[in-house]
């Protein structure tokens, strides 16, 4: 398999990382939600936040978190690296997670995949292929940054894209005539009559 | 007391222990990587389990498992003997078989627990995973395909040395034991995650490949290189020594020592003096015995007794510093001295060892340090104030420079005003001292080797009277000393006799032309472009200062040649025990004293060591207990007086070089090249 490496060396990293205004009162607000010296159980919210304003997490940004909650930056390095949904290194605008496990995979999650890795080029779309995202009753499912867009396929996952990169959000969910997961083309049963 | 049945055998334990400790107890063995009794239970490697009824039907980590009244454990039954072989079959599934150039090979747990629960070949068929080294320092190389996840180094880091820096990143098959940032770990005991890695990921980096742990001679014996006097296994091959590792003593280093004690060892292969030396015509010139005692002879003989003086090293065997001292007072001369670094210390035992112990260290629940940095002089006992700490309750303070010591510190001061300041209680933290129970106060060196060092230990005699820190039941005044022979020296009264010259007053008659002869017996510490036109007499085993000054250079014997008595800064006294013999001519250093005492027409009245430690015991009675501390008397010490502003400086501001043989030392070099690169990264 793979050589496997906790810090990849070819990351380009980030002088330094500060919490803006508005997300330092977040991270607060986090801290705040545990009795005082237990700050350090804010950390995996933290991190979140660090993320979010940063787009990934570089070392600096863990290095931050660590100096804000008092711990030690190898702690902060263990649980970044244990979650996978902390991202370690740059990524594009939309981070695109295509599920590709067994009931996304039987309903056309390659081609859906085929799409994305088109589309992927960094800066605007990455690609990552996850496990079951858990929405299975509306398979295939891609999930772009924190939205999900479900019974997809290639088409409409293209237009999906085409809608980002022209700065439209287009509306997340089924991107079929279904609401939710209730059946495709409106209700079959229990109609009110 | 909880009553179990251990194996059908019924076996009561204390109230409190773990399922495994309590096998332990009963003799029986249970196989383990994680666990270890230092650190705090992980319970990750599963190799402990055991049945346990009452309990659920299957099997218990034992090691993670309290135990409890009226329970009966199983550890030999078919589940057992299968959940092991399961679990050693998954640790082997990514373990290498490179056994045969691995340096753990025949001491490491895993091949030896392989041999007794593994299977006989292998069932899987993959490939293993690849897992990239790191980079931990000059004395721990890794070899992390090795590794099976144990977190024993990380706990040893985080808990005993006391720097978060070990981490496991990653999950599942990603999972590797690492800093992460790939730097040297910043802590004075990294030799030790060597000995806790139960496999070969973690291994010495100065040692690799150099020797097989069975084809070494194992020498129990007493580290010198600090004056905490840990106890070591000094392990040889021929005559040289090839590593130092800890021995097991609960009283002084439990199962520690610093990574000056296990790797300055390389300086005993250099820089050794191997031969006499005359100095004639300005230069040193190889002599035989005879010639060197006959320069010496021609130099002493006629001299009054006061125009010679002595003054003895820091790492020098008891045996050694009685002849010197039986030898100077044969001699005439009262000029000798043991301080080389000026220290004021001249009073009741009492007032110069570390009364408490070691181990009073667990019970003291007030720590006040003055003038030390117990991290660089004597990190293993640093380590135990900080499993005190991380014990609880335990304030510590310290007046001196500021200093990281892997624990908090509350910073009182820096001068001797501050602890004045403590003494008529104007600080809070005098408060803390006096509500403890078991207050300590551990005086350095670098409080009381100054000028104004006699008024400081009398400021600390004045405080320990206002806390009752001495009394019958406790005696909580602590000196840390940074030489391993001082607290000999001062058992053997090698300070100035009546009119006698210390240290200071040596080198100023060197000067003055008051003093003709100085004999030095392997000190080097001292300044000695100080000794003026003096016949200098180095009997050592390193060409350090000493011996490039000398006139005479007479060969001795380092600490790993020569049995020698040595008294830690307890006070308690250890034999330290040959494990080779010292290089060329070089011989043991009581014996050069008798033979030079001989050639000067004093013949010292002792032929054999049983003698010369008879006279000892004759000397001071504490050399009769070996290994026991002997109780100091207590009294007024120091001289109340004036002190300077200077802050308390630690005496010992680089932990890596202090003596002639970590000085020789390339792995010492090593290491402190690698702090400075640390210190300049932060």
């Amino acid at each position: 398999m793979a050589m496997i490496t906790a810090d990849p060396k070819d990351v380009p990293q980030v002088a330094s990382f500060s919490f803006t205004p508005e997300y330092m009162a977040k991270v607060e607000e986090q801290i705040s939600h545990y009795p005082p010296g237990r700050q350090a159980s804010a950390v995996i919210a933290v991190l979140d936040l660090a993320q979010r304003q940063q787009g990934w997490l570089p070392r600096a940004a863990m290095n931050e978190v660590a100096r804000i909650l008092g711990m030690a930056p190898i702690r902060v390095y263990e649980i970044a690296t244990f979650y996978t949904m902390f991202q370690l290194r740059p990524k594009g605008k939309y981070l695109l997670q295509v599920c590709t496990t067994t009931p996304c995979w039987l309903r056309g999650s390659d081609a859906v995949m085929k799409a994305c890795q088109h589309a992927a080029d960094g800066e605007m779309f990455s690609v990552q292929e996850v496990e079951c995202l858990g929405g299975c009753v509306n398979a295939p499912v891609v999930q772009v940054n924190d939205d999900f867009y479900e019974d997809l396929d290639e088409a409409s996952m293209n237009k999906v894209l085409d809608a980002l990169r022209r700065g439209e959000t287009p509306k997340p969910g089924p991107q079929v005539d279904r609401q939710t997961s209730a059946p495709e083309g409106g209700l079959t049963t229990l109609k009110g009559e | 007391m909880p009553k179990v049945k251990i194996d059908g055998v019924e076996i009561e334990v204390p109230a409190g222990i773990t399922v495994l400790q309590a096998c332990e107890l009963a003799g029986v063995e249970i196989p383990r990587f994680c666990y270890h009794d230092r650190l705090s239970i992980a319970g990750n490697c599963r190799m402990c389990l055991v049945e346990v009824k009452p309990g659920p039907p299957k099997p218990q980590a034992s090691c993670a498992l309290p135990v409890a009244d009226k329970q009966e454990i199983f550890t030999q039954t078919p589940t057992v003997q299968k959940a092991r072989k399961g679990v050693m079959e998954f640790l082997l599934i990514n373990h290498p078989l490179d056994c045969p150039i691995c340096d753990q090979g025949g001491e490491c747990d895993l091949q030896d627990q392989a041999m007794a629960y593994g299977f006989d070949r292998s069932r899987y068929h993959e490939n293993k995973r690849a897992v990239p080294d790191k980079e931990l320092g000059p004395l721990v190389k890794t070899s992390m395909n090795r590794c099976i996840h144990c977190t024993r180094c990380i706990r040893f880091a985080t808990e005993v040395a006391g720097v978060e820096e070990l981490g496991a990143t990653g999950r599942g098959e990603s999972m590797e034991v690492t800093t992460y940032v790939e730097h040297a770990l910043s802590t004075e005991l990294a030799g030790n995650l060597v000995d806790l890695c139960p496999v070969g990921a973690l291994t010495s980096k100065p040692y690799a490949f150099e020797a097989r742990p069975w084809e070494l001679t194992k020498t129990e014996s007493v580290d010198v290189l600090d004056a905490l006097g840990s106890n070591i296994r000094i392990d040889s091959r021929g005559a040289q020594v090839m590593r130092v590792l800890p021995r097991l003593n609960d009283d002084v280093n439990e199962e520690w020592i610093s990574d000056k004690t296990r790797h300055a060892i390389d300086g005993l292969r250099h820089q050794r003096l191997d031969r006499p030396y005359v100095r004639t015509k300005g230069k040193l010139v190889e002599a035989t015995w005879d010639q060197a005692f006959a320069a010496i002879a021609a130099k002493l003989n006629g001299l009054d007794g006061s125009k010679i003086a002595a003054i003895v090293g820091d790492q020098c065997d008891a045996e050694s510093m009685v002849a010197l001292k039986d030898l100077m007072t044969s001699l005439g001369s009262p000029n000798v001295d043991c301080r080389q670094d000026g220290a004021r210390i001249d009073g009741p035992r009492g007032s110069y060892i570390f009364n408490a112990g070691v181990r009073g260290i667990d019970q003291a629940d007030a720590i006040l340090l003055i003038g030390t940095n117990p991290r660089t002089e004597a990190p293993v006992l640093n380590a135990r104030i900080r499993k005190r700490y991380l014990h609880g309750k335990c304030p510590v303070a310290s007046i001196g420079t500021a200093e990281d010591l892997t624990y908090p510190v509350e910073r009182l001061g820096a001068g001797p005003a501050t602890l004045r300041e403590l003494v008529d209680g104007k600080l809070g933290f005098f408060e803390k001292l006096k509500d403890a129970k078991h207050p300590m106060i551990v005086v350095g060196m670098g409080a009381l080797a100054r000028e104004d060092g006699a008024a400081v230990l009398a400021l600390a005699y004045e405080l320990a009277g206002k806390l009752n820190a001495v009394r019958d039941d406790w005696n909580g005044f602590a000196v840390l000393h940074t030489a391993a022979a001082r607290v000999g020296g001062l058992d053997l009264g090698l300070v100035p006799g009546e009119g006698g010259r210390d240290v200071a007053a040596i080198l100023d008659g060197c000067q003055k032309k008051e003093i003709d002869a100085v004999f030095l017996l392997a000190a080097d510490e001292i300044d000695t472009t100080k000794l003026g036109k003096a016949f200098v007499i180095y009997q050592g085993h390193h060409g350090d200062a000493g011996a490039h000054r000398a006139d005479v250079i007479l060969p001795g014997a380092a600490y790993t040649e020569k049995p020698g008595i040595y008294v830690n800064t307890e006070g308690r006294v250890q034999v330290g025990r040959r494990a080779g013999y010292p290089p060329g001519d070089a011989r043991e250093d009581w014996a050069i004293l008798r033979a030079l005492s001989e050639r000067l027409g004093k013949t010292l009245p002792y032929d054999t060591l049983h003698q010369v430690r008879a006279r000892l015991v004759a000397v001071n009675r504490i050399f009769a207990a070996i290994d026991q501390q002997a109780p100091g008397a207590w009294g007024p010490v120091g001289q109340p007086g004036a002190t300077s502003d200077a802050p308390l400086k630690s005496a010992v501001p680089n932990f890596y070089m202090t003596c002639p043989i970590s000085r020789a030392s390339q792995t010492m070099a090593d290491c402190m090249a690698s702090r400075a690169h640390l210190m300049a990264a932060e």
